[in-house]
């Protein structure tokens, strides 16, 4: 039974939205397994693969608007919390291997063995048992976000600012995790997974149930967030957003209200980046790059941030652009297009696609409505009713 | 004079000419014989050779050792004449230096083995001694001081008779101690005077050297050398800090570089341009192209180039800055967010637009003949370009400074960002003011590229680099305010520059991001906060 709080003020769109992921959730895998290959309607693995990348990326878009659009906070760091909770994840898939890999070490992963490491780093103790793993992807991103945000917003780092140094965060962390004494695989990062929870992670069954995993919990989030923002928590968060000395003035205690959805929103990137390791097949240091936060932000601002859909919408649909592009022989001017995408929406699209389509929508509503208005008057079949 | 006198003149000439040409082999002297030692390909007489040839003080001497230390000595076996090919491929006869056509077909290389190539070495070093460029005898007594070869003693001596170069003087005799110290049958009293002489010296080498000595040298000499070795360490931590400073300053000056133009669009304007750092990659492509154009069409403007690319390189950067602020800022004002994305997509724009002009590769940048080289300054060395970055990089923000402050310009730029209706009032066409105040931050960061491309790669990415830092300067230095820009930068740069010591350049590197991170959480606004009403805004 789902809970009342997260299946409240659910509108059309939302609702449009929760049936279409949660179709394709259970489709594409089935046409996948059961059909025949080289049938017209069987989706091919590697297509599940990358639409399971596209859910990860949605679940990211989700929680940068969380916190953007609803909150005002604009992170250009949320690519760190996402690669946390991949590495989380990664470290869990690498103390799977076990003595597989090349150097048949049952302990040390191999680059651990490569770099003579004497015995298991302490940070790693733990990693071999899912659970531990799993409360690490949500804990590791959230204790930073905490701790970052309690200093951040407790002193009122705000606007770019605050952009500006969750920005140095991600590439300091970049930096840390290039290194090889870090004990995270330096540059190479952590790759080569042979298996999950027992499951072949290159099997098509193990990838269409992470792709079914994956849109379960884009799902997921997304009625998290929709609780949030819905609940009178979300009423103050948006006053944050668009007041915020005014807020703190009528007697709340603003800090505490964004730290909560910054950490809420960190473990949700973690998700997010735990989610998508798997079915990578990789985490390295390059999640890191300021620029991939960055380019997470331009998702959300060509949804539409404020809107939810939108951010998932966005990620969905810039991704494919840049699969489409960066694979044919188009792909040198990905990058002007991509800039071009930056510049455009920002000047000519703010409210993104979702927010431009429903703005356009209720104008043309009022409008039917003060034509149907007027034509009453002028057919003289009654007074305008009061009470409406 | 007298027909009878030429007559006579030509019959010596004649008579010297045939001595000369046929007598020779017969009448060969000891260097001539050493000289032909080489031809018998046996190591041990081609040390021999090596000594006498060069105790000889033959002015040939030095080519033939050099020579065959560069394996450009070659020896006939059947004729036992050996040759010279010299650096430029000439050849000449080792014995007479007479010049040679070519090489006989059965002449092969003199060989040499380790112990032998100690030998040319150590004959090198006494040869130089006597060379007669002073900086030559300089760098021959300093690698006698290395070595300290007992044998080059008495070339030592002589040659601190003769020579009159207050330097030289100095560094024989710093080469004459080392030789003592090291000498077993040395008195005391000259190993006493010898531990002063190097302990004067008080570098890295001496402190080598006297580490170096052995445990049974009389005990006055063994304190003396201890004291002298905790006096060179305490002065070479003096030199290693001073050395830090510089580096840290230089760092400093490439930051301050770097941020200058920033702290003007975002600390005066508030606007955040993330493609700064591409206003300075195309500050250092103009460069590339005023040199490949100087290479060639005019190659002796080659010095000239970097002065000719710093006014071109701030009209360029400086023009596609106000393209910017006319095409997208002017549009976001008030949505500091918007602009930042905005801008980052065009530094996307414009570094794939360079990629796509000039190549994913580094471009080679130059450096002019004044911007080459080093000096030492006691135990540091300073290169000339770090130099002259720090003294362009002040000129830069001296020029701005009082652009600012005296210019009619400088006085609209802030009237229009402490009071923007009030200026507007006034008359003052701010639209214009902003236009003109982003083209002057963007020319600054492209000067910055210019003095940049000198020590970094030119490459697309050569923005990214740098627009961490220079937001990290801006920030730290304190937003509106162009002093704390310059403390911030140069903190920064030694900070970072004396913690890479200690923690390694990464994690140096880290340590200041985390510790600027803290830091704006106890001073929000900077190091040198604007006070005011601004503030909330």
């Amino acid at each position: 039974m789902t809970p009342h709080v997260l299946t409240r003020s659910l509108d059309r769109s939302a609702s449009i939205f929760i049936l279409v992921v949660a179709g394709l959730g259970v489709l594409i895998p089935l046409s996948n397994l059961l059909l025949p290959a080289g049938s017209a309607l069987q989706v091919p693995t590697y297509l599940v693969a990358l639409f399971g990348k596209y859910a990860c990326y949605a679940i990211l878009a989700l929680s940068i608007d969380l916190i953007w659009g609803y909150c005002g906070i604009l992170s250009l760091g949320h690519g760190a919390f996402f690669a946390l909770g991949g590495y989380a994840m990664g470290m869990y898939l690498m103390r799977q291997i076990g003595s597989r890999g090349v150097y048949g070490n049952p302990i040390l992963p191999d680059f651990m063995v490569f770099l003579n490491y004497p015995s298991l780093p302490w940070y790693w103790y733990g990693f071999d048992m899912f659970w531990f793993a799993a409360l690490m992807v949500l804990l590791v991103p959230g204790l930073l976000a905490f701790c970052f945000g309690w200093l951040a917003f407790r002193s009122r780092v705000t606007g770019v600012y605050l952009s500006i140094i969750t920005q140095a965060m991600t590439y300091a962390l970049l930096l840390a995790f290039f290194r090889n004494d870090f004990g995270f695989g330096g540059n190479n990062g952590l790759t080569d997974f042979k298996d999950i929870l027992g499951f072949n992670v290159q099997a098509d069954g193990t990838r269409a149930a992470l792709f079914a995993l994956s849109c379960l919990a884009l799902i997921l989030t997304f009625l998290i967030c929709r609780a949030v923002v819905t609940s009178k928590l979300g009423k103050v968060l948006i006053a944050i957003r668009d007041a915020e000395s005014r807020t703190r003035f009528l007697g709340y205690r603003v800090e505490s209200y964004k730290l909560f959805v910054f950490t809420l929103s960190a473990c949700m990137a973690g998700v997010a980046g735990a989610l998508y390791v798997p079915q990578v097949g990789i985490i390295n240091p390059s999640e890191f790059a300021p620029g991939n936060s960055i380019e997470a932000v331009i998702w959300v601002a060509v949804g539409g941030r404020g809107t939810l859909v939108g951010a998932a919408l966005g990620a969905v649909v810039v991704n494919y652009a840049k699969t489409f592009f960066t694979s044919g022989p188009l792909a040198p001017y990905w990058l002007f297009m991509l800039g071009a995408l930056f510049i455009l929406v920002t000047l000519l699209l703010p409210k993104g696609i979702v927010g431009t389509f429903s703005a356009w929508r209720e104008s043309r509503k009022a409008t039917e409505k003060a034509n149907a208005e007027s034509a009453a008057r002028e057919d003289g079949v009654g007074e305008p009713n009061p009470a409406e | 004079m007298s027909a009878n006198f030429l007559d006579r003149l030509r019959a010596v000439l004649l008579a010297i000419l045939l001595t000369t040409a046929f007598a020779v082999p017969a009448l060969a002297g000891p260097f001539e014989d050493a000289v032909a030692k080489f031809a018998n390909d046996d190591f041990s007489d081609t040390d021999e050779a090596i000594g006498a040839v060069a105790a000889s003080g033959n002015p040939l001497a030095f080519p033939i050792i050099s020579a065959l230390q560069e394996g450009r000595l070659s020896a006939d076996p059947e004729t036992k004449k050996v040759f010279v090919t010299g650096a430029d491929g000439k050849i000449i006869d080792a014995a007479t230096g007479a010049a040679v056509d070519k090489l006989p077909d059965n002449a092969a290389a003199v060989r040499l083995n380790n112990r032998l190539r100690r030998a040319v070495e150590a004959a090198v070093g006494s040869l130089t001694l006597l060379s007669p460029d002073p900086a030559k005898r300089i760098a021959a007594a300093q690698s006698v001081f290395k070595s300290h070869e007992e044998s080059a003693l008495p070339v030592i001596d002589g040659a601190l008779a003769k020579e009159t170069n207050k330097a030289v003087k100095a560094a024989f005799a710093e080469a004459r101690a080392a030789i003592l110290l090291y000498k077993p049958d040395a008195t005391e009293v000259e190993k006493l005077e010898a531990v002063a002489i190097v302990k004067a010296k008080g570098d890295q080498e001496a402190m080598a050297l006297l580490t170096g000595l052995s445990n049974d040298v009389p005990p006055n000499v063994a304190r003396a050398a201890a004291s002298a070795i905790a006096s060179i360490q305490s002065n070479l931590a003096t030199w290693s800090m001073v050395q830090n400073a510089w580096y840290g300053l230089s760092l400093g000056s490439v930051l301050l570089l770097a941020a200058i133009g920033l702290a003007i669009t975002f600390g005066v304007m508030g606007v955040i341009n993330m493609a700064h750092g591409e206003m300075v990659m195309l500050g250092a492509y103009t460069t590339f192209v005023v040199q490949e154009v100087i290479r060639t069409s005019y190659p002796g403007l080659f010095d000239y180039s970097l002065l000719i690319a710093v006014p071109l390189a701030f009209l360029v950067a400086g023009a596609v800055g106000v393209l910017i602020e006319r095409g997208i800022i002017r549009f976001l004002y008030g949505r500091p967010l918007e602009t930042l994305l905005a801008t980052w997509g065009l530094s996307l724009v414009l570094q794939q637009a360079v990629r796509t002009m000039f190549g994913p590769t580094n471009r080679e940048v130059g450096n002019p003949s004044w911007m080459s080289g080093a000096f030492e300054l006691g135990q540091i060395t300073i290169t000339y370009n770090r130099l002259w970055i720090l003294c362009f990089t002040l000129a830069v923000f001296v020029i701005l400074l009082a652009m600012l402050r005296y210019t009619a310009l400088g006085l609209e730029m802030r009237a229009v960002t402490q009071n923007r209706r009030m200026a507007a009032s006034m008359g003052i066409a701010t639209s214009r003011v902003d236009a003109l105040t982003f083209g002057l931050g963007s020319g600054i960061a492209g000067i910055a590229g210019v003095a940049l491309s000198q020590i970094d790669n030119v490459s697309p990415n050569l923005g990214q680099s740098y627009i961490i830092d220079s937001f990290m300067v801006v920030v730290f230095g304190g937003v509106g305010n162009l002093w704390g820009t310059l403390v911030g930068a140069f903190t920064l740069g030694i900070a970072n520059k004396f913690l890479e010591p200690v923690a390694g350049a990464v994690l140096g590197k880290i340590a200041i991001l985390v510790l600027i991170i803290l830091f704006i959480q106890k001073r929000p606004r900077g190091l040198f906060a604007l006070k005011g009403r601004a503030v909330e805004a």
